[in-house]
């Protein structure tokens, strides 16, 4: 397995350079300059300013000279934010957005899963179809109504939890709970469906045949399979959530890699655009890996290719 | 009702007596969950766990820089305020007083300042502060290497201009010497007026250049920053927040010991705190939001001042139709200011008929061309499109941020109410896209705003020189050019206002290249009872060092 592991890490690689180097094309093609300002620049200070940033010179060049910054861990520096390196803000901001994100996975996870399973459990009744009907609010209800729903009626009328900032327990409740919500739902309906499949299933049957109990029939032989699904869709989803959401850093003022998603393409940041595009497909080509594992631990059919 | 029994059986059959028991699970994965929420914690240690200070406020966005001589943003700038001081600053309501500099004095012609700087003033490590430090950080500011985008403020000297492009490179023929620690004389190549306002602006404070030889790029940083002013650098996180510390090496007391400031980018964010009481103070007009502000007008913590800025509308001279002086007086004439800012922008801005805004000392501006639609559509029939039949397409360029987009389609609404023209395309761009075409003059209109860097009509005026970086029009006038020239040369304030004032008469009533639209209006929310040392003023410049708390004993 461990082999197997290697062989996979090693093909990020090339995938990651790929992924380089679009950006830094498509950044580098976009109209618009970086130090672009209301107050025209100076014809030698805008040199200078290309010089100081590497941005000069042939494209060809400047790939060259980036590449062979990433190859070396440089990460180069960013235009907007001009004293600090694309390194230095994505060590700030990154582990932010890793310990909201894992919050929220967790919720999504636990609310996922315990009433996608209660729901499979009472099929067709009310409990399920309210609990359905909430998991489909979940999915169809965009972040940026829910949150600020969230924030008028918990935090400004009733008064329960902080609105806005970061570095207080207390701060990280309410912005998990929204970035959770779409995971959560998704969990829910997965586990329900899937629940609902395996429980049909003849093992269940023969299980339930030897008079094992209602719990040991659930736990230790539905739910084992009936995870499966969801594995497969939290790896990618742990990418997605570790990673941060501009609008719930936005909204709730959070210091996260989220916003520069946005943000660094608008300002037109080249090497910070670039940066966190490789960042979010490190992540995502980990977490695949490490769900492709699961699978692997859970299922032994599955071949780890 | 009816189906309830058949449901029974059904469960019956399927799950007969299967119970999900919460019981047993939620408490594993809520454990789980707190397990790693702890370790997160601990491991990450990013938690502060809201650092105390005396007073947190609003500042709009996180700051590009720290560094006077790189920044060039009105934010920034009053960040850098608070940490360094030049020879001159501001009082709290917006006038010149002596920064480090104790007294000067000034030769007849104007030309040359002789600043004495105060006695016993350090830097925030104990160094003292001496008129080399002002050389040599001018010096830095103009050096090319630097690359500071506005080392322009220094072109004022005697060769200024020549060592900041570069054409000379021995620093010593720059009209700026200091003949001992204490003294610093300046010469410059035009008595300028505003030069005193300029002294106190960032771009012109010392900075310590040891610390900046030794850190390069990361002298900013805290722990590394050494400051001369107020506050020094304590904390700051990317996205999160500065914290600011009284200098205790700053010539006088400073009242707040400790200010948190905040930077967010979301205006909605940013009231949701000052309503919850979380901050103290929002000075930054973007980060009101303008849809809330009708409704918060009257609150007692509302404040609002008039600001050194305009919105205006820039015509691209060399495309039909706007080569016709007829058509750009028209629609500047049909346009109905007053409708805009009742309907879109909503904060009590003036409407504006010329660029100059209200308020420069001494300066009294033209009329303008006032709103009057009968005379707009005579003038566009005489051009030769009657009730606007005929009017070629033109677009209108606009900036997608803020307000501008509802602006933009308010003005084609009301051209077409007003002079029935139906042809003005609107063309919205993002905001870097937006700056390079108005920069390449590649639009027909475009929606324009301009802040003075300092209080003096100059700074709007000088825009519109022919083929100036600002002008943006493909407009110019030999003798709006000459005029600007000899309004340098002048040293008689009365005589060079009026010279502005004829220069700004050929810009608004005459010539017509642009059509101002509003005079922005500085907006701050706070109570009163809670924060002093507060004054609306003009050029919305508020230094934090003259904050205090009403009813705390001074220092």
């Amino acid at each position: 397995m461990t082999a197997i592991i290697i062989r996979r890490l090693l093909q990020a690689i090339p995938v990651l350079f790929i992924v380089v180097t679009l950006t830094f094309l498509l950044v580098r093609a976009a109209p618009g300059n970086p130090f672009t300002t209301e107050k025209k620049i100076p014809a030698e200070i805008m040199e200078q300013l290309q010089k100081e940033y590497d941005l000069k010179g042939s494209i060809t060049h400047q790939y060259a000279q980036y590449l062979w910054k990433v190859a070396h861990g440089n990460l180069s520096i960013s235009t907007q934010y001009r004293n600090r390196t694309v390194n230095e803000i994505i060590a700030q901001s990154l582990p932010v957005s890793m310990v909201l994100g894992s919050v929220a996975y967790f919720l999504a996870l636990l609310f996922g899963i315990t009433f996608g399973g209660w729901a499979a459990i009472r099929h067709g009744r009310p409990g399920d179809r309210f609990i359905m009907l909430f998991a489909l609010l979940g999915i169809s209800i965009p972040i940026f109504v829910l949150a600020p729903l969230a924030v008028i009626f918990l935090a400004l009328k009733l008064n329960l939890l902080p609105a806005y900032g970061w570095g207080s327990p207390d701060q990280i409740i309410l912005p998990a709970l929204c970035l959770s919500v779409p995971f959560a739902a998704t969990i829910a309906r997965l586990t329900r469906g899937s629940l609902l499949e395996v429980l049909k299933l003849d093992f269940v049957r023969t299980a339930r045949a030897k008079g094992l109990s209602e719990d040991a029939v659930l736990f230790r032989h539905a739910l084992k399979v009936a995870i499966l699904p969801i594995i497969g869709y939290s790896g990618p989803a742990a990418a997605g959530i570790l990673t941060g959401s501009i609008v719930i850093e936005t909204l709730f003022g959070i210091p996260g890699i989220g916003q520069f998603f946005v943000n660094s393409a608008s300002n037109r940041d080249p090497f910070m655009t670039s940066g966190v595009v490789l960042v979010f497909s490190s992540f995502l080509i980990l977490f695949n890996l490490l769900a492709d594992i699961l699978y692997f631990i859970v299922d032994r059919r599955v071949k780890l290719e | 009702m009816s189906s309830a029994g058949s449901e029974q059986a059904d469960r019956a059959a399927v799950v007969s007596g299967l119970r999900f028991p919460p019981t047993l699970v939620l408490p594993a994965f809520i454990a789980g969950a707190l397990l790693l929420f702890v370790a997160f914690f601990y491991f990450f240690g990013s938690w502060t766990l809201g650092e105390k200070a005396d007073l947190t406020l609003c500042n709009g966005d996180e700051p590009q820089s720290l560094d006077p001589a790189i920044i060039t943003g009105q934010l920034e700038g009053r960040i850098c305020l608070a940490l360094f001081e030049g020879l001159t600053t501001r009082d709290a309501k917006g006038d010149i007083i002596p920064g480090m500099a104790e007294n000067w004095t000034q030769t007849p012609d104007g030309l040359t300042y002789t600043f004495h700087l105060r006695p016993g003033i350090k830097w925030s490590n104990g160094d003292p502060v001496t008129a080399y430090d002002f050389l040599n950080s001018w010096e830095r500011v103009l050096n090319p290497a630097t690359a500071s985008e506005y080392s322009y403020q220094l072109y004022y000297l005697v060769n200024g201009e020549a060592y900041g492009t570069g054409k000379i490179t021995d620093f010593s023929q720059v009209g700026v010497k200091a003949p001992d620690d204490h003294t610093l004389v300046v010469t410059l190549a035009h008595p300028t007026a505003y030069f005193l306002e300029l002294t106190s602006f960032q771009t012109l404070c010392p900075v310590h250049l040891p610390t900046v030889r030794k850190y390069g790029r990361d002298w900013t940083k805290p722990g590394k920053m050494v400051s001369n002013g107020p506050y020094v650098l304590k904390e700051w996180r990317l996205n999160d927040y500065i914290l600011l510390e009284a200098n205790p090496y700053y010539w006088r007391p400073v009242p707040i010991h400790r200010i948190k400031v905040l930077p967010t980018n979301n205006a909605t964010a940013c009231f949701n705190l000052f309503y919850s009481k979380k901050t103290d103070l929002i000075l930054d007009t973007r980060s009101i939001p303008s849809a809330l502000v009708q409704d918060i007008k009257n609150q007692p913590y509302f404040h609002s001042n008039p600001f050194g800025a305009t919105s205006f509308i820039r015509f691209n001279v060399k495309r039909k139709p706007f080569d016709d002086v007829r058509v750009r007086k028209a629609l500047a004439l049909a346009l109905d200011k007053k409708d805009i800012v009742d309907k879109i922008t909503r904060a009590g801005e003036p409407v504006a008929n010329t660029l100059v805004p209200p308020g420069s000392a001494g300066y009294t501006p033209p009329q303008g061309l006032v709103y009057n639609p009968d005379e707009a559509r005579r003038l566009l029939a005489e051009a030769g499109y009657p009730n606007g039949q005929g009017f070629p397409d033109v677009d209108l360029l606009y900036p997608k941020r803020g307000t501008s987009e509802q602006v933009a389609t308010e003005i084609q609404a009301l051209w077409q109410r007003d002079l029935g023209i139906t042809s003005i395309h609107l063309r919205g761009q993002e905001w870097k896209v937006f700056l390079n075409t108005q920069q390449l003059i590649d639009c027909d209109l475009s929606i324009s705003g301009w802040i003075g860097d300092y209080n003096d009509p100059q700074t709007f005026l000088d825009m519109f020189v022919t083929d100036g970086g600002n002008n943006q029009t493909n407009w110019g006038d030999p003798q709006y050019d000459q005029m600007l020239q000899t309004s340098e040369n002048t040293a008689d304030p009365a005589k060079r206002m009026q010279i502005l004032h004829d220069m700004e008469k050929i810009l608004v009533e005459d010539q017509v290249p642009i059509v101002p639209v509003y005079f922005w209006v500085g907006m701050s929310l706070y109570y009163p009872d809670k924060l002093g040392g507060f004054e609306p003023n003009f050029v919305d410049d508020h230094r934090w060092g003259e904050f205090y708390i009403p009813g705390k004993k001074q220092p």
